[in-house]
């Protein structure tokens, strides 16, 4: 298939992409948003769920937290060099930030493990049913992101779609900032 | 967005413009091709709304003759029943209104009335409609699966929907919530290829307000959608978790609470009448500028309107559960902002009144559905300002009134509004003429016996009878309103009968209708500049349209003709200056 001459055009300016992604990222902040919503509304009805709240592992948290803004700051350097059209050096950035979002996985299935083994399974109170819905909706958007990282850095690394490089990089950072609203929600709020 | 310079847009005119056309059963199959996609969507909706009409009359047939069996179904058990409802509702609102008004229409015309080449992402396109037809395959065979489909109504309550102990159908539920997921993901995909080919692929010399309303009014749709929807993804993955992980999200025993499911259904399913609505306005407008020979009275009041609209339209769901226990100062609220969008909706009325006055109308049958749409929608509409006051509302609350007035908005909007868009566009679609008095029969046929369908459900409800229930006979204060039920059915199977003049006209036309020339009704907008069907690519890439000027400028005084098209230059150029 070729590209269509609609996709080669810009009447707003802004390139098609871009506009795009700011759409998707649109639509996934009220997703997040109506989960997030409804979680602090119940969590305000039950101060009970403190208890709960209480065996989450904050530092696990946190260093999950460092890892992501890490992915971040490297997808912003990925995108400085493809501004310059260096691809390989983009290539090289979006795979540490994709080395960071799998590490942040790795970490959260440990994290997990370690719950369920004590017994904190989604089943077990509401709190824990919040906890594992919204990190792992998360957690999913994590890995979608490393992989469409991959495939737009193995792109760049041959110089082709360098535009790519800043999309996935707005992407990520959407994912970033969810982060930082899920993290104080349900690690700090205790 | 609102100017785009024509001297950007000039300089990305250089696509590459050789398309690979795809032949064989693959054209129709994996084509990018946006014409190809809305064929797709339109003739899947429309066996959807055969699927969707069947079970109307099948448990209609149920309630004017129960215990009997129904002709070509058998008998139906309470179980059978409530699965029939909630199939009818959920398919004609998701599987037949959504991809035929927004992405058949939409995936049509927003390419050709922009006069682009097609969308700016066709394999996202592509992707949206395979979705689309996974999630059909999903709910049709739901019906079939062991314990039957799912039977808690299309908005899906917990602890019903929740939780198989109540509802008896543990597959049935979940694959219809899994039906409704895949149905969002699929215009989420669309709505964002919407919302970017009318941002950036408008043909030069289009700004905004040359845009025919018609691509307006879809991308308004698409942007509402995209919007109101997320809550309810969310929604909808608590509650698959509460039916299949055993969670208690919306379990009050176990720190849950089932309103909020109310809350986050409602405040989609809200929004989703009027992103339903807008695209049939759009289609209702082409319409009756063309046929009144008039500009569009008000373009920018009505753009205007339509965004408030969009806007108000979040602002209203409560109104959904002023019985379900809310806060009687938040039902206070809700009645109060219910009220105020009855406003935008009436000016749209009379913008299309005020176009009509003075107009040079021809009665054709396009013409005719679109004031069928004006005149019907306007029952839906009054009828909802009872529902929206909260006093009255606790009165008619769960009674038959509820569901006449929603059929008095949705049926004018997916059907009289569809049949409006598909007998206008058909010449573009197809390249041949429908049959205009074939068109007219099954226009009434279907008309009359629509209000006698739900003329008397308002008379119903205001009696008292509650919806969802299986067999009336078990209410002896509601026995003697049996001849008013009987009367309802009837109606609906003449007029489900007449629906096969429709295909006929259809059918007849496909076989031997005189071919459409390429502006058949004297339109304007772009889409009547290409050939009747257009070819893949729709315009020659040389020749791709320029836009000089609005979408409805008929019967203009410096021009001859009762009409302009867009892409005609103006016919006293300004003097060049003399090259140096």
């Amino acid at each position: 298939m070729q590209t269509p001459i609609a996709t080669t055009r810009s009447a707003t300016g802004i390139p098609t992409g871009r506009l795009a992604i700011w759409w998707v990222v649109a639509s996934e902040i009220v997703i997040f948003g109506g989960l997030l919503l409804s979680y602090v509304m119940h969590r305000i009805g039950h101060p009970e769920w403190a208890i709960a709240q209480a065996h989450t592992h904050t530092f696990v948290g946190a260093f999950n937290t460092f890892v992501l803004l890490t992915a971040s700051f490297t997808a912003v350097k990925g995108h400085e060099a493809a501004e310059k059209g260096d691809g390989k050096k983009a290539a090289k950035f979006l795979y540490l930030t994709m080395g960071g979002a799998c590490l942040f996985i790795l970490v959260k299935s440990l994290e997990w493990t370690s719950e369920i083994l004590e017994g904190y399974t989604i089943q077990a109170n509401g709190f824990w049913a919040f906890y594992y819905t919204a990190a792992g909706l998360h957690a999913l958007h994590v890995i979608a992101g490393a992989i469409v990282i991959f495939f737009v850095a193995r792109d760049a690394a041959k110089g082709r779609n360098l535009q790519r490089v800043e999309y996935v990089g707005i992407y990520w950072h959407f994912v970033d900032i969810i982060w930082i609203f899920l993290f104080p929600l349900l690690y700090i709020a205790k | 967005m609102a100017q785009a310079s024509a001297a950007t847009v000039h300089a990305h005119e250089h696509g590459s413009h050789e398309h690979k056309e795809l032949h064989g059963v693959l054209k129709y199959l994996w084509s990018t091709d946006h014409k190809v996609i809305a064929m797709q969507y339109l003739f899947t909706g429309m066996f959807m709304a055969m699927v969707g009409g069947f079970l109307a009359y099948v448990f209609r047939m149920q309630l004017a003759f129960p215990g009997k069996s129904v002709p070509l179904f058998g008998y139906v058990s309470p179980g059978r029943y409530n699965a029939l409802i909630t199939a009818h509702g959920s398919i004609m609102i998701f599987w037949v209104a959504m991809p035929v008004l927004i992405a058949a229409f939409g995936n049509f015309l927003i390419p050709l009335m922009i006069g682009a080449d097609d969308m700016v992402f066709p394999r996202l396109n592509r992707l949206s409609y395979q979705v689309f037809l996974l999630s059909v395959i999903v709910i049709l065979s739901s019906l079939f699966v062991k314990g039957g489909g799912f039977g808690g109504a299309w908005t899906a309550y917990p602890p019903l929907s929740a939780n198989a102990k109540y509802n008896l159908t543990p597959l049935g539920s979940s694959m219809w919530l899994m039906a409704v997921a895949l149905e969002f993901v699929a215009f989420l995909l669309g709505g964002i290829n919407f919302i970017t080919t009318l941002m950036n692929a408008r043909a030069p010399g289009m700004k905004a307000y040359d845009i025919p309303m018609l691509p307006w009014m879809v991308v308004l749709a698409s942007i509402m959608f995209m919007l109101s929807v997320g809550p309810l993804i969310a929604g909808a993955i608590m509650l698959f978790f509460d039916q299949n992980l055993g969670t208690g999200f919306y379990d009050p025993a176990r720190g849950g609470d089932p309103i909020l499911w109310q809350h986050l259904f409602w405040f989609f399913g809200h929004p989703e009448v009027y992103v339903v609505l807008l695209p049939a306005v759009g289609i209702v407008l082409e319409v009756i500028a063309t046929f009144a020979r008039k500009k569009l009275f008000g373009y920018k009041t009505l753009l205007y309107t339509a965004a408030a609209t969009a806007v108000l339209s979040f602002f209203v769901w409560a109104h959904h559960q002023f019985i379900a226990g809310i806060d009687p100062r938040m039902a206070n609220i809700f009645t109060v902002t219910t009220l105020i969008i009855s406003i935008p909706i009436a000016e749209m009325c009379f913008v299309i009144i005020a176009t009509l006055y003075g107009g040079n109308i021809r009665l054709s049958t396009p013409m005719l559905w679109a004031l069928a749409f004006m005149g019907e929608f306007l029952i839906g509409g009054v009828t909802g300002i009872f529902l929206g006051a909260s006093g009255a509302d606790i009165y008619l609350h769960e009674t038959y009134f509820v569901l006449a007035h929603f059929h008095y908005t949705f049926f004018p909007i997916a059907i009289i509004g569809t049949f409006a868009g598909f007998t206008y566009w058909f010449p573009k679609m197809f390249g041949k003429m429908l049959n205009d008095t074939l068109g007219k029969i099954h226009f009434w046929g279907t008309i009359i016996p629509f209000n006698f369908i739900f003329i008397p459900l308002f008379i119903l409800g205001l009696e008292g009878q509650q919806r969802r229930i299986y067999d009336f006979q078990n209410f002896p204060e509601l026995q003697h309103l049996q001849p008013i039920r009987i009367l309802a059915t009837i109606s609906l199977v003449v007029m489900l009968l007449f629906q096969f003049v429709f295909f006929f006209n259809v059918i007849r036309t496909w076989i031997k209708g005189p071919k459409a020339p390429k502006n058949p009704w004297h339109s304007n907008t772009l889409e009547w500049t290409v050939e009747s069907p257009p070819p893949h690519g729709n315009w020659p890439p040389d020749q791709m349209p320029k836009v000089y000027r609005g979408p409805y400028e008929y019967n203009h005084p410096d021009r001859e003709d009762d009409y302009w098209p867009q892409n005609i230059p103006p016919e006293r150029e300004p003097t060049p200056s003399p090259a140096r």
